[in-house]
């Protein structure tokens, strides 16, 4: 236990050492405030909009920049945990960073789960603070709040871990700028699939439904995703919460009821094969 | 038993054997150095011995236990040829963080002493960053001892040392020899190898070419006598020869000024030994 808290201390220490963090943190203060600005406008120009007549256009609209939000959450957790992540153990050891750890008597996936670990505990504290940041925004300017408000945060949460286990799983395999053109390239394809989804969803098109619930099981963080913007209107009934759905963030429900218990699976999988690759690299 | 014990040793990276069924043992408290051009598999023993890399056949073994499994890296440690800390952390707090991982509870008494051991106790809240080469590889030897590992295992030590830190690193390892730890000293130095090493292990293509201590590789190239004629080799005479050929130049009339018994050096062994091969 000590080990862990120690390399997971070594890899948080590390996390908030890197220009990246900064950065990160700069265009977070950024996305926040222009996101602010978004919601001022468009809830002060509320009157004009003439919604169809059985939609709120309080509730579409504030859904919908939500669902932004999270959008842009996900996104900039993704970052973050992919830079901190991406070159642990190629890149570490190509640059002779690794090996005076990996020589100590502790387990090399001890070292791994407790490099995750520090990842976790940056990422994940930052993409809740976004998200509630980004719910106080809409729900103080426009007087919406999400039909569930932790559920959805938590999931955003898991999905950037998933990413990040994902991230460190490439590193073992790839060098780091490869590993971070993979992630991010799995992540694009999990958004188009999602995307897909919803298009398949408004379309009553079965194939792409399918397709977008295989893509959201093969990376399920983007299940994840799906699944948290379904919880933010999970009550809204009616034709707004019809047309929310048809919506690029409006709550799809990609991944069905199983999506959870899946992305733990996953991760068990994802650890698991992390381990035995590591466990068979020469540093 | 032996603080380091490798059979058969062999490492295939595809079809190129880095090592071809090497034996070798570091006794307790034993110093060997281990020598051999760029590319004779000097680095991949010692990477093999502390578990960064995974043999093809063969065994290794630490103090009884194989190499790379948690009691075998108990009882070691190792500083690699080529290695970077983080450059934020400072002298004390990167011995600290090694510490905590090598289940050390030696605290700031030891941290304070190894240090010192390496002249950097002055230094010991300087960052990394902000450290010379020099110093950071003394850092390296410094980490590389923290919890009294039995064996240590120094891939290039003083590769990037100046004169008088290799003079540190040298006293050092004649410190350890005194403490009783085993030493695999892997340096292309061999002044420093021939002053400080027990026994010498020279690698070639993987193979171990030529083993013994300084001395025993040190053969004899005969007796130089300088006489009255001039100066007359005798090859393949030694030391015992010298009082014998002295009263035969002498008896025969000869006028001796001079004697002086060749032995070569770890260099010359060396050169012979791998034949001028550089890579």
């Amino acid at each position: 236990m000590t080990a862990v808290l120690t390399i997971a201390g070594y890899g948080l220490r590390e996390a908030l050492r890197r220009k990246v963090f900064g950065v990160v943190l700069i265009l977070t203060v950024g996305f926040l405030t222009l996101f602010w600005l978004g919601v001022h406008f468009l809830y002060g120009n509320l009157g004009n909009v003439g919604p169809p007549v059985g939609v709120d256009a309080r509730t579409f609209v504030g859904a919908t920049v939500f669902g932004l939000a999270m959008f842009g959450t996900l996104f900039l957790g993704t970052v973050l945990a992919v830079f901190l992540t991406l070159g642990v153990v190629r890149g570490d050891a190509e640059r002779g960073l690794l090996q005076p750890l990996v020589v100590r008597p502790i387990g090399r996936s001890t070292l791994l789960f407790a490099r995750w670990l520090g990842a976790v505990a940056v990422c994940a504290p930052y993409v809740g603070i976004v998200y509630a940041a980004a719910m106080l925004i809409t729900g103080l300017t426009g007087h919406w709040w999400p039909d569930h408000v932790v559920t959805p945060g938590v999931e955003l949460a898991a999905a950037v871990a998933l990413i990040a286990a994902m991230s460190l799983l490439g590193s073992v395999f790839l060098s780091a700028t490869a590993n971070g053109i993979a992630i991010f390239m799995v992540f694009g394809a999990g958004l188009v699939a999602g995307l897909l989804g919803t298009i398949g969803h408004g379309l009553n098109s079965h194939g792409l439904e399918r397709a977008a619930k295989v893509a959201a099981y093969l990376i399920p963080f983007e299940g994840l995703y799906q699944d948290a913007l379904r919880e933010i209107v999970s009550s809204t009934t009616g034709l707004t919460g019809f047309l929310l759905e048809l919506g690029p963030f409006g709550g799809g429900y990609t991944g069905g009821p199983w999506v959870r218990v899946w992305a733990a699976a996953y991760f068990a999988l994802l650890a698991a094969l992390a381990a035995w690759g590591f466990s068979r690299r020469d540093l | 038993m032996n603080a380091l014990e490798v059979r058969g040793l062999t490492k295939l990276y595809g079809s190129i054997a880095a090592l071809g069924g090497v034996d070798l043992e570091v006794g307790e408290g034993e110093l060997v150095g281990l020598l051999g051009p760029n590319g004779a598999g000097k680095s991949t023993l010692v990477k093999i011995a502390c578990g960064l890399v995974r043999q093809t056949r063969g065994s290794a073994e630490v103090r009884g236990h194989r190499a790379g499994s948690l009691q075998a890296r108990r009882s070691l440690g190792y500083l690699a040829e080529l290695f970077r800390f983080p450059g934020w952390y400072s002298a004390e707090e990167l011995l600290e963080l090694h510490q905590r991982l090598a289940g050390s509870e030696g605290g700031k008494a030891e941290r304070a002493d190894l240090l010192e051991l390496v002249g950097l106790l002055d230094a010991r809240n300087r960052r990394v960053e902000a450290m010379s080469k020099g110093m950071q590889q003394r850092l390296g030897v410094a980490q590389a001892l923290v919890g009294s590992p039995p064996l240590l295992l120094l891939d290039e030590p003083t590769s990037a040392l100046d004169p008088v830190g290799r003079r540190t690193v040298r006293e050092l390892l004649e410190e350890l020899r005194g403490r009783g730890i085993a030493v695999l000293l892997n340096s292309h130095l061999l002044s420093e190898i021939e002053l400080v090493c027990d026994r010498v292990a020279i690698l070639l293509h993987g193979k171990l070419v030529e083993e013994g201590s300084p001395a025993e590789l040190a053969r004899p190239r005969g007796v130089e006598i300088e006489t009255d004629e001039g100066t007359r080799l005798f090859e393949g005479a030694g030391r015992d020869d010298t009082p014998q050929l002295v009263a035969e130049l002498v008896a025969s009339g000869r006028r001796v000024y001079g004697v002086r018994v060749l032995t070569s050096t770890l260099e010359d062994t060396y050169l012979e030994a791998v034949g001028g091969e550089t890579s």
